[in-house]
């Protein structure tokens, strides 16, 4: 009996020795930060996708000496859980970090993890297209981001299939095709009359992200962050436009093997594209199919898919360096070095406005005057605002609903019923 | 103990000086010391690595699941409230009916043909032995991020292997991750091709520990190969079964990657997730969805309590079954 007892007593110490150890190891604090004004050797900064930083930052560090580490993350969706990582261990986080919209919104109601920029840096609120701007604070009134690009929404479309329909290809004809979604919707049918039964969309999921975004009032939250996905009218608006393009869909969804297989196989002829989308398409495309391509005007006017800020995690050791570089990258001149590198298109109004962006084509789509159809763009783009789920809530609850419309798993109700369902739990917060 | 006893009884023919005897006192202390506690000592590394990746983790997991649990903000200590909400969760019961219906179309054909190939394999007839064993043994050194991305393009809809194979005979092209069966079966084949040829090293090494004696005994009494492996294989495989099954189980129920990147990375497994095991379940709610890691906490424990449960039940059903 005593031995197991002194067994027992012993395990115990030997655990709470451990637990002691591991708990001491989990909290070690980094409260250790440098007394003001001394100069960082060395900032980080991450990214993810293609932001277009490379340059600018081998300038910066040639003007100031301070060393600039650029961590690039291909994948948003790799780049997320480390960032949740960072800030949930307290440790880890680089001194800039860019902010996706869809985590922005997510991280805005725990608002304490970001430094607040409005004290560290001069006022730029007059700079930057309003609503932009807007976006980057938090309910608290703190600003969390400087607006660095914006998606912007155009229709990328293939010359070639389009002239083997019937169909224009010159880019204001096309544009001209579809004033509105009804348009679309009717020249994607006589494309699949003019090809014999081929699709003309990727899927009805791109249908959705551009009509959600048109300004058509409140999406899954009313500005109290009330969920309202199943009353909007917005909502409902983009799920009707959505649904009734089934007939047109190749029934890919973005982002799947089908998806970026069928650029090259050329299962669709349009596709929804955001400004930093040319790259993907380009690169799914190959260099086999460069000039086949073209880029029209969105139906509906203007329209907005993603785009990012960068922000000052609040366990940055030099904050006020931090919001200098951050300044940095999102002033006009780097906005338009940025867009030229890769293509993120420019939230800074001088950047908008500068001969450099307007005068820009892209040799790959025919020599697409860019710079010019989604700088008109964005100038049509409605804020809208967006609850802290809105991601979530679209990925999902709203897409797997309508991909189940669309491949026949559900019927046109169900799938509705199927989304105001999941969108409760995917946005409560 | 009864060893340091011994060597400590005191000389009687001439009494120690002081000295010595203090020195001989100090190392029977260490020698006491060394038989009592240096086996703690060497099984220490373990404990403490477990200590520190296995139970800590756990622990701290169990107090997670007690809370209202943002990963980034606040926790609210809501004692069971998590668990309570697991009952009436619609996506967990189907988490839980996906994973055991892609665990049964993994596991069962898995084991007969594991079992069918390492009695082919412990065959004396058999020519080049170790090549065989080796080939086998591959599909499992591949990543499984490897196979997922190969078999999810053998799946493909459009330009699938499969769908094309298909067409010979007639049959549509198949929708794989639309429905609820075909995605079960692309799943469990990507599981069986990895994990039969394991399963079967195992079941090998197993059946090469039946002492031959018996097989020769068995032969002079007439008995056939077929009646040998019911009446002699099984029964003496029975321990190494039970631990084949187990690990299997246990596998299963943890059952992740494949099902993930079946579906393009998407955590809901399916439009309306057909193919979300409990695994994928527990990470939308405790890693992906920041706000509800306490609930994610729960659904862990309640997948630990159920891989427990099951392996118990395995447990018996062989143990009887082999009887």
């Amino acid at each position: 009996m005593s031995v197991t007892t002194r067994r027992t007593r012993l395990a115990a110490a030997a655990l709470a020795a451990i637990t002691a150890v591991s708990g001491l190891a989990a909290c070690g604090n980094d409260d250790d930060k440098p007394a003001a004004g001394e100069k960082p050797a060395k900032l980080v900064v991450d990214t993810f996708g293609e932001m277009g930083y490379d340059e600018l930052v081998k300038q910066y560090e040639k003007d100031t000496g301070i060393k600039v580490e650029l961590r690039k993350t291909a994948q948003l969706g790799e780049y997320r859980p480390k960032l949740v990582r960072y800030l949930a261990t307290g440790k880890g986080a680089a001194d800039v970090t860019a902010l996706e919209e869809g985590i922005l919104n997510e991280f805005k109601p725990n608002a304490r993890n970001w430094e607040d920029l409005a004290p560290l840096t001069s006022d730029h609120s007059k700079e930057y297209l309003p609503w932009k701007w807007e976006l980057g604070k938090a309910p608290d009134g703190r600003l969390i981001g400087l607006p660095t690009d914006v998606g912007s929404l155009a229709v990328c479309y293939r010359k070639d299939l389009f002239q083997a329909a019937g169909l224009p290809t010159e880019r204001d004809q096309v544009s001209a095709l579809w004033p509105d979604w009804k348009g679309f919707h009717d020249a994607g049918l006589k494309y699949k009359q003019g090809t014999g039964g081929k699709a003309f969309i990727d899927s009805i999921t791109a249908v959705s992200n551009g009509v959600l975004f048109q300004g058509n009032g409140d999406l899954f939250y009313d500005k109290e962050d009330n969920i309202i996905a199943d009353t909007s009218p917005a909502v409902k608006n983009a799920w009707d436009t959505a649904t009734s393009m089934a007939d047109i869909s190749a029934k890919a969804s973005t982002w799947s093997p089908e998806w970026s297989g069928g650029f090259k196989q050329g299962t669709f002829a349009a596709t929804f594209c955001p400004s930093w989308m040319l790259g993907i398409v380009s690169d799914n495309s190959g260099p086999a199919n460069k000039g086949k391509w073209d880029v029209a005007s969105v139906p509906g006017g203007g329209g907005n898919w993603g785009g990012s800020w960068l922000a000052v995690p609040a366990q940055s050791k030099y904050p006020k360096e931090a919001a200098k570089l951050a300044e940095y990258l999102t002033n006009a001149k780097s906005q338009v070095e940025a867009f030229k590198l890769k293509g993120p298109l420019p939230t800074n109004l001088e950047a908008l406005k500068n001969d450099a962006f307007i005068s820009y084509t892209n040799e790959y789509f025919s020599n697409a005057p860019t710079g010019k159809i989604f700088g008109e763009s964005v100038a049509k783009i409605q804020p809208t605002h967006l609850g802290p789920k809105h991601q979530a809530v679209k990925e999902n609850a709203l897409e797997p609903a309508l991909r189940a419309f669309e491949n026949g798993q559900a019927d046109k109700a169900k799938a509705w019923e199927q989304f105001t369902k999941d969108a409760k739990t995917q946005g409560a917060f | 103990m009864s060893l340091s006893a011994t060597t400590a009884r005191p000389s009687p023919a001439a009494p120690p000086s002081p000295d010595v005897s203090r020195r001989r006192r100090r190392g029977r202390l260490l020698n006491r010391l060394d038989v009592k506690y240096s086996p703690y000592l060497y099984i220490a590394p373990f404990f403490l690595i477990f200590g520190i990746f296995g139970l800590y983790p756990m622990l701290r997991t169990a107090w997670m699941s007690l809370h209202d649990w943002d990963m980034i903000g606040e926790h609210t200590f809501i004692g069971f409230d998590n668990y309570t909400r697991l009952f009436s969760d619609e996506y967990f019961w189907n988490a839980l009916v996906n994973t055991f219906g892609i665990f049964a179309l993994s596991t069962i054909p898995q084991l007969l043909l594991a079992l069918f190939l390492a009695n082919l394999l412990n065959r004396s007839l058999l020519r080049a032995k170790t090549f065989f064993r080796m080939a086998i043994f591959m599909p499992n050194v591949v990543s499984v991020a490897a196979v997922a991305i190969v078999f999810g393009m053998l799946f493909q809809r459009e330009f699938g292997l499969f769908n094309w194979l298909l067409s010979f005979v007639g049959v549509d092209p198949v929708d794989w991750d639309g429905h609820r069966w075909s995605s079960w079966t692309a799943i469990s084949s990507m599981v069986n091709w990895r994990w039969t040829g394991y399963n079967t090293l195992i079941l090998l090494a197993g059946m090469q520990a039946i002492p031959k004696d018996l097989y020769e005994a068995a032969e002079i009494d007439g008995a056939s190969p077929w009646r040998q492996f019911w009446q002699i294989t099984l029964p003496m495989l029975k321990p190494t079964f039970i631990f084949v099954v187990i690990l299997s189980t246990i596998g299963g129920m943890q059952l992740f990657t494949e099902p993930l990147l079946f579906g393009n990375g998407n955590i809901i497994g399916g439009n309306q997730r057909e193919f979300q095991t409990l695994a994928m379940y527990m990470y939308e709610m405790g890693i992906v969805n920041l706000n509800t890691a306490g609930y994610g906490a729960a659904i862990a424990w309640a997948i630990f309590m159920i891989i427990i449960v099951v392996s118990l039940f395995n447990f018996l059903l062989v143990r009887r079954s082999a009887k």
